[in-house]
């Protein structure tokens, strides 16, 4: 990728990172932390590694298509999905307000194009995800599936039933990410369960494991490119994406506390001045 | 009208593997999952015929409802199959989030459901699905009475969009639908006419409704039995119909008496047109192990129960 473009994505992720914290401050509620941590992730891939078609269809035919399922860090997936086209960037102000389409976590209740499915209850979202991923089998779509989780979320039993259940039927069409920033609501993910080695986890379950810094995006972008070349080999991929909680935002960085908070005008001023408006604020 | 009498029983979940088998071969997007339990659903023959479209879970019902919603996610239809117990109350968060809420289009298809499961017992057992699965918003609910039904039923799904519980059970049970008798999800099937009470059943106790029937005629008790086998959406206009004829109501499921069709029969009436109802169902306990008669018989679900919940609600009108 040229440096020009590595450049603009960079520039868009500032332009993220204001929405985020704009609409979590406007609405005093919703998940800043997570959502700028993964702010290169996003953009990275709307911007750049998705194969989509224009305009949205449920049934993502003949298109790459996206699963969040850590659905809390739904700001940072609103930003990139208005800013990538898929509906106005004015409606990102309507954010868990009453009669939104941006619903606190993710639905496609009120028919937000870029949804497929609600999340937000963690560990359901690598399960639909594989199950889309073979129905493109089915209907000889040579397209991928991609879904992200968070490191918190390993938590949960019904990813490990999912990952079992990939790697047995060689379900290679899907690269899964763990958004990996070792926190999680009541602390540090190694106090409050710990995961061990995490990489030798999902390798011991046969898929194929990757790790990159999220937070980087010529090393993103990298990683992004190489694992779409692991795909079709008889594994599914997972990418243990490194990032930092609250990334670019000095005050919310290195700390759990930002995951669900709200900052206060003066917070909001303090973080806005260290992200430029690249794309005009909405 | 026509009278109802078998000559022969199979079990209802046999119905749904003829049903499913024929569906698979009148519409190439219906996929099956099962949940290591294919010969108890009765999917072998489905399995055997399209291998491609049968995926086999293991005991992971949590990752099996994750996979049929994103399955729908591309235009397959899927349907699910395991235990009742295991198909709702296991995967209730999954349904409602992944499903339910995102209104996918996924055939949640039950089998084991009640005490008529018999001797594995209470942990087995499920009671409190029918309540569960209602009441989630957009779910239709469908309990058919025989074999011949739960086939039509099966068939009907195929065509019917949006989340859908299929529930069904374990034990040879008579059959005494005709095969080609019209199936419409959410329209009652009236079975026999009567002006002295209303009987609204749903599942095997359908056969015991038409059993009590006929010990009712002979003590001179006309009784009107309604199959009520979608639960949901109710068919209301039919419930209040004969209820206005008729003047009292009795609901028979095999069912906790919370939650399922006595007290969706209820909220129609005390909203619409208080009547007398009572209501033939298993009172707030657990089952046990023993045969389907046994149970039926312990549990207040036998035909000899209706009559005596009939004769009380009439005295009530």
């Amino acid at each position: 990728m040229k440096t020009a473009d590595i450049q603009q994505l960079k520039k868009t992720c500032s332009q993220v990172r204001r929405d985020i914290v704009r609409m979590v401050h406007a609405c005093q509620s919703g998940h800043p932390g997570g959502s700028l941590g993964c702010t290169e992730f996003f953009v990275a891939l709307y911007f750049h590694v998705l194969r989509r078609k224009s305009g949205f269809s449920m049934d993502g035919m003949g298109e790459d298509i996206f699963f969040l399922s850590n659905g809390h860090i739904s700001p940072v997936w609103y930003s990139t999905l208005a800013r990538s086209g898929y509906f106005d960037t004015k409606e990102l102000e309507t954010f868990r307000f009453l009669n939104s389409r941006l619903q606190g976590h993710p639905a496609t209740h009120e028919g937000l194009p870029g949804i497929r499915v609600a999340s937000g209850s963690l560990g359901q979202g690598l399960s639909v995800a594989i199950g889309a991923a073979q129905t493109k089998k089915l209907n000889n779509d040579n397209h991928l599936v991609y879904v992200l989780m968070g490191d918190g979320e390993q938590q949960e039993g019904q990813v490990w039933e999912a990952a079992m259940y990939a790697a047995h039927n060689k379900v290679d069409n899907l690269i899964a990410t763990i958004d990996y920033n070792g926190q999680q609501i009541d602390g540090p993910v190694k106090e409050i369960l710990d995961l061990k080695d995490l990489k030798a986890k999902w390798e011991a379950f046969g898929w194929e494991v990757q790790e990159f810094n999220g937070n980087n995006m010529e090393e993103l972008i990298a990683g992004l490119e190489k694992v779409q070349t692991l795909t079709g080999k008889g594994k599914p991929v997972m990418n243990l994406m490194r990032t930092e909680m609250g990334f670019g935002v000095d005050f919310m960085m290195n700390s759990h506390k930002w995951h669900g908070v709200a900052p206060n005008d003066e917070q909001l001023e303090k973080a806005l001045a260290q992200l430029e408006e690249t794309l005009g604020d909405y | 009208m026509t009278k109802f009498t078998f000559t022969e029983k199979k079990d209802t979940r046999s119905g749904f593997g003829v049903g499913l088998l024929e569906l698979g071969r009148k519409n190439p997007n219906v996929v099956g999952l099962c949940a290591d339990l294919t010969g108890s659903l009765k999917m072998d023959a489905f399995k055997k015929e399209f291998p491609d479209r049968f995926f086999q879970v293991g005991i992971a019902e949590a990752n099996m409802m994750g996979l049929a919603a994103g399955m729908t996610i591309g235009g397959k239809i899927p349907f699910t199959g395991t235990f009742a117990n295991f198909s709702t109350g296991r995967v209730y968060d999954q349904i409602r989030q992944s499903i339910a809420y995102s209104h996918k289009n996924v055939k949640i298809c039950a089998s084991h459901a009640g005490v008529t499961l018999g001797e594995d017992g209470a942990t087995h057992q499920i009671l409190e699905d029918i309540g569960m699965m209602r009441m989630l918003p957009g779910m239709t609910v469908i309990v058919p009475c025989d074999y011949n039904q739960t086939k039509a039923a099966t068939l009907a799904l195929g065509d019917h969009h949006g989340p859908a519980y299929l529930r069904f059970g374990r034990p040879s049970w008579p059959i005494f639908m005709a095969p080609d008798r019209p199936f419409t999800i959410g329209k009652a099937d009236k079975l026999v006419d009567g002006n002295d009470v209303s009987i609204f059943a749903c599942g095997h106790m359908v056969w015991q409704a038409i059993e009590a029937e006929a010990a009712l005629a002979e003590k001179g008790i006309r009784a009107e039995v309604i199959n009520i086998h979608t639960i949901k959406p109710l068919d209301v206009a039919a419930v209040l119909e004969s209820v206005q004829k008729t003047g009292c109501a009795v609901t028979c499921e095999e069912h906790q008496i919370n939650g399922g069709l006595g007290d969706s029969i209820a909220q129609v009436l005390s909203r619409h047109y208080p009547a007398p109802i009572e209501m033939v169902a298993v009172n707030d306990s657990f089952g046990e192990s023993g045969t389907p008669t046994q149970l039926l018989k312990k549990y207040g679900l036998a035909p000899e129960n209706i009559v005596a919940a009939v004769e009380k609600v009439i005295g009530r009108k």
